[in-house]
């Protein structure tokens, strides 16, 4: 019985235990015992004056590391669709946040993972204007502000201007000196705060994965595994695996060994293989031919009081107050819900997921593209169906909007929100303005009519996995209301039926009885007659 | 009159009715609850406790009919038409008079003509269906590995297993009714809990 209790321990882990503390150690702090001490390097002793200054030094010794980051999406803000070749990417596409980039740069630009990128005419082939540092710091100072095109703040600087506070000027020397693997801090700078806000934009990643419970996320609490987010999205020759634009959305065959070419280490299957649960429960094991792991692992996203942003209305945008002054406001949870220059916002916390099916492609409205503004336009089409066997049913979240289309040229439209110049939306309140400047930048023709259209953009949900005792339940599915009611392809046992069928047996069965009591009921009034 | 008993029912064939009649009742309540109709145990402890009860009434099949053949006891179903149209008549008329029944059982004849059609039809027709759609259900991941993938459909086996399911239901109350019609209301059930039947 004994051998019997620890046989099922063990295969219930699923992951190696050795590994397993291996690799808690590995993102512990042995992590930070580097085997070169760069405040003692003689290149980094000098005051730096700019990052790319602080990046030439870095080339000296690591001489392929800018040419290897200029071949990643990071740098390029591009990735093209495999099948289709469409260049898609932040660069190109239309978003239902802040819709583009373009004529937006130097504010957009705060995230880009190099220096400069002002406008259209920035030059892709410089390595020094690659930025190390951002991904690299570990002081947590080195910080950059939108308004910049990328590189950090050089002079002590009031921010936001108005605001009173102040940011103050980064200590290159001291940055430069204390660089190592990036952490949670340096990814989530980006990605836990994108659309704006902290959590707007993925609803599963916000600045609470900095030191989340395992209620949170199993994988990454600090107590536990304490993953970093390298740990999934393990990296090699600069090049970050896992990414929205081509997910591996339908992983089969048994875990992958590190090291080897061909694995896509930033998916579930990588560590725990496509046969996760213990033979005991093999019809677990049964769904992963039609159910991306996260479906039932993510119950919720957004699993906390962040929450993410639902919807983003830019109709709302240049609403006034009486006296013509700009209205902020929030929701009763601190969150943005309206603002004069951006429009109106609704949050959620705790969100349950809406199911689609997904084979991992995705087809992107970009910039240009026509739209059919009688409907709801899709900023991305989800690929996959029930009878592609590469797709699986997968939590999504769907952001709903409404944003600005040439009402004659039936595309969406390019604007200049973001800086203090005469057409820039957040300075002006001026659409025309903003459109006319934001278009011309794109280069593609605008009528100079414009209406808003309602949009919606959705995304696979992948991260914040929850510990195994809050997976979903079988009836949670398994219902005539459950969670995946309307997702077409499949019959689930206890949602669907024969309702003809269901209607002529219950029929039968209840004339059965009926005829059966009534033969009953006969015999006892004739047997009483005679008697 | 005087009332004579004769042995009908073996110790194996009792309990075999008996587990036989528990299984089945239970799973109709838990294969229901599976489609969906109702909630009682829950999804997951329905799926559950079907299937053990399934390998449960497999492994009691088995030993079942390896009992029929080598006891002979199969001939028991051999179907026959004497004294079918008598037993109807007896069912839909006489009954209701008084008649007496038509058929007498014996130990080597121990069901009525209508009785060995109807459980011929259990056993050759509800039988087959409900086990043949019930494995692949139950195997459902298997399909790929077999090269079925393309040749089933879950919903078509869901509802062979569900339609055979409610001729069971059918079966089941026709079946308790009728042990009421013996010699005496209670007789024929006794006769499945003792051996012995009451006879005219």
């Amino acid at each position: 019985m004994a051998a019997l209790v620890v046989a099922f321990n063990a295969s219930a882990l699923q992951v190696k235990p050795d590994i397993a503390a291996a690799q808690a150690a590995y993102n512990g702090k042995e992590a930070n015992v580097s085997t070169a001490d760069h405040s003692k390097f003689k290149e980094l002793q000098k005051n730096f004056r700019t990052g790319p200054e602080v990046t030439q030094a870095c080339l000296i010794c690591h001489t392929e590391a800018a040419r290897q980051v200029q071949h990643t999406k990071h740098w390029t803000w591009q990735s093209a669709d495999p099948k289709t070749g469409q260049m898609r990417g932040k660069k190109n596409i239309i978003n239902n946040y802040c819709t583009s980039v373009v004529s937006n740069e130097k504010d957009c630009m705060a995230c880009h993972a190099g220096y400069g990128w002002k406008d259209q005419s920035f030059d892709f082939s410089v390595e020094k204007n690659v930025d190390c540092l951002v991904c690299h710091d570990t002081t947590g100072t080195y910080r950059k502000l939108p308004g910049y095109a990328g590189h950090p703040v050089y002079k002590r600087v009031e921010f936001p201007r108005g605001s009173g506070k102040f940011v103050e000027a980064v200590d290159l020397k001291k940055v430069a000196q204390n660089i190592g693997k990036p952490s949670r801090t340096n990814c989530g700078a980006c990605h836990f705060f994108g659309g704006g806000a902290n959590g707007a934009k993925h609803g599963d990643l916000d600045s609470s994965l900095q030191h989340p419970g395992k209620y949170l996320d199993v994988h990454m609490n600090e107590q536990g595994l304490n993953f970093s987010c390298t740990t999934c999205h393990a990296t090699s020759s600069h090049q970050v695996s896992g990414s929205r634009y081509n997910v591996a959305a339908a992983v089969t065959g048994a875990a992958s060994i590190r090291g080897k070419v061909d694995a896509s280490p930033a998916s579930c299957q990588s560590c725990h293989g496509n046969k996760p649960h213990p033979e005991s429960m093999d019809r677990l094991n049964q769904h992963t031919e039609k159910i991306a792991c996260q479906t039932c692992h993510i119950p919720e996203y957004a699993r906390n009081d962040i929450g993410t942003e639902l919807s983003w209305d830019w109709s709302k945008a240049t609403t006034m107050d009486e006296n013509g002054k700009r209205i902020v406001r929030k929701d009763s949870a601190g969150r943005r819900a309206f603002d004069s220059q951006k429009g109106e916002w609704k949050w959620e916390s705790h969100v349950i997921p809406e199911y689609r099916w997904f084979n991992g492609d995705s087809v992107y409205k970009v910039i240009g593209d026509k739209i059919d503004p009688m409907q709801t336009v899709q900023l991305n089409v989800v690929g996959g169906s029930p009878d592609d066997p590469d797709s699986r049913i997968w939590p999504t979240k769907v952001h709903r909007g409404r944003q600005p289309y040439d009402t004659v040229n039936l595309t969406l439209t390019v604007q200049h929100t973001g800086g203090e110049d005469g057409t820039a939306l957040w300075h002006n309140y001026d659409w025309q303005k903003a459109i006319g400047t934001g278009m011309k930048a794109a280069g593609i023709p605008y009528s100079g009519k414009f209406d808003f259209v309602d949009t919606e953009l959705t995304w696979p949900i992948t991260h914040m996995v929850a510990p195994k005792e809050d997976a979903l339940t079988c009836v949670q599915c398994h219902s005539k209301n459950g969670r995946l009611k309307g997702v077409p392809g499949i019959y689930m046992p206890s949602r669907d039926g024969n309702q003809w069928l269901d209607m002529i047996g219950w029929t039968a069965a209840l004339l059965t009885l009926l005829g059966v009591l009534a033969h009953g009921g006969i015999r006892i009034l004739t047997s009483k007659k005679e008697g | 009159m005087a009332v004579e008993r004769i042995y009908v029912f073996k110790r194996f064939e009792r309990f075999w009715h008996w587990s036989q009649a528990i299984l089945i009742i239970f799973m109709l309540l838990t294969g229901f609850e599976v489609h969906g109709s109702y909630h009682l145990l829950g999804f997951e402890q329905a799926v559950e406790l079907h299937t053990i009860s399934a390998w449960t009434l497999v492994s009691l099949w088995v030993f079942a009919i390896f009992w029929h053949f080598t006891t002979g006891e199969w001939m028991q179903y051999i179907p026959t038409t004497e004294k079918v149209v008598a037993m109807i008549q007896y069912y839909s008329v006489g009954i209701f008079k008084g008649a007496p029944h038509p058929f007498r059982a014996t130990t080597l004849k121990k069901h009525n003509p209508l009785q060995r059609l109807a459980y011929l039809g259990v056993l050759l027709f509800i039988g087959p269906l409900i086990w043949f759609s019930g494995w692949f259900y139950l195997f459902y991941g298997s399909w790929r590995e077999w090269g079925m993938e393309n040749l089933l459909s879950l919903e078509w086996v869901a509802f062979f297993h569900t339609a055979a399911a409610f001729m069971m239901l059918v079966f089941l109350i026709a079946h308790v009714y009728l042990t009421t019609t013996g010699h005496t209301p209670t007789s024929h059930i006794k006769a499945m809990i003792t051996g012995w039947e009451e006879v005219d």
